[in-house]
């Protein structure tokens, strides 16, 4: 993976983006494509501006995640319908394929990783939380063969709430992936439904230069990085990042 | 002694807001706290909003940061707890 370019983008720092294709990943989720010319390239767990400008020129901003490593000029978005949102509904069942948006970034150098990064990767996500970490094990797969463990915590409330559920079915050699069910558990599943607990996270790395990435809603964030700590994953190896 | 607010984000999200005004990623600048001496990136400040105001504070003593408020052609910034802000006029929106 090359990293970003230091192209300047037009009009202040905002892209024109076309959206190029809708797909459901839940009832309430969806993989949105934008093709952005001139595209300057990001690094797994960036984030973008999304910018919808209205017929009376009220405008509306929202940041979503990038849910997959740079692909030239096309960009992934994950973006869940917020329940009374403004934005999210729209982009995610009303907003026409062709149609034109706005976008500016790649943002944020914080909640990054690359597969230059060493160490064991542990990544813990709440329902939609997983699309940056997605980005990050994508980019992690793209690389070949990784010697250093890495695993995959996604909290769901239900089966159905599992985003990326067939990209997840096939790990790769030093994966370790976990799907944990909060309210309903699907027929077969041995844990009962429950919030993440310490059991959930037995015998993934737990060394100091473990490198944590923890994403979802605040309250999980907050309990998700308690968790982390009381294993002995120093605060500084923990990097966050909530959505409210 | 800093009033924590209940629900906050993390520094992550002034990339966009700050990033209009800097001309290097804001998340990765390093902040020193002067009342807990806590160093830490801004990445990890905890973000009280909504926008288009936001508040950075330290995340472990909640000691004011920094304030961010966009208005239409405007960016204000405040840094810290000193009197005053910095008011940056923006690039005009497309048309």
């Amino acid at each position: 993976m090359s990293a970003p370019k230091t192209g300047r983008s037009p009009s202040g720092g905002w892209w024109r983006a076309r959206l190029t294709s809708r797909d459901g990943q839940t009832t309430t989720g969806r993989t949105l494509r934008f093709e952005v010319p001139g595209w300057p390239g990001h690094r797994p767990g960036q984030h973008l501006d999304v910018r919808l400008t209205a017929d009376d020129g009220y405008q509306a901003v929202r940041s979503y995640s990038l849910a997959a490593p740079a692909a030239g000029e096309t960009v992934e978005l994950g973006v869940q319908t917020a329940p009374d949102g403004e934005v999210s509904p729209y982009l995610n069942d009303v907003l026409p394929i062709g149609a034109e948006a706005e976008v500016k970034g790649p943002l944020g150098g914080w909640f990054v990783w690359t597969p230059e990064t060493r160490g064991p990767l542990l990544l813990v996500a709440g329902g939609c939380g997983v699309v940056p970490l997605m980005a990050m094990l994508r980019a992690r797969r793209a690389a070949g063969t990784l010697v250093d463990p890495c695993a995959l915590v996604c909290s769901v409330r239900a089966p159905g709430e599992l985003w990326y559920a067939k990209e997840l079915a096939d790990p790769t050699g030093t994966e370790d992936l976990r799907v944990l069910y909060t309210r309903q558990a699907p027929p077969g599943e041995e844990r009962p439904a429950h919030r993440l607990a310490p059991d959930d996270l037995e015998g993934l790395p737990a060394s100091p230069e473990t490198r944590c990435y923890v994403c979802g809603p605040t309250g999980f964030v907050e309990h998700a990085a308690a968790l982390l700590q009381s294993r002995g994953h120093p605060p500084g190896s923990i990097r966050t990042e909530r959505f409210g | 002694m800093n009033q924590r607010p209940a629900h906050h984000l993390d520094g992550n999200c002034l990339a966009g807001p700050l990033g209009q005004v800097l001309t290097l990623d804001p998340t990765t600048a390093w902040w020193t706290c002067p009342d807990c001496r806590t160093a830490s990136p801004v990445g990890r400040l905890h973000v009280y909003g909504p926008e288009p105001g936001l508040t950075g504070r330290c995340p472990d003593c909640a000691q004011l940061a920094l304030r961010v408020v966009t208005h239409p052609g405007h960016l204000w910034l405040q840094l810290g707890t000193g009197q005053g802000a910095f008011r940056f006029t923006l690039p005009p929106s497309p048309s």
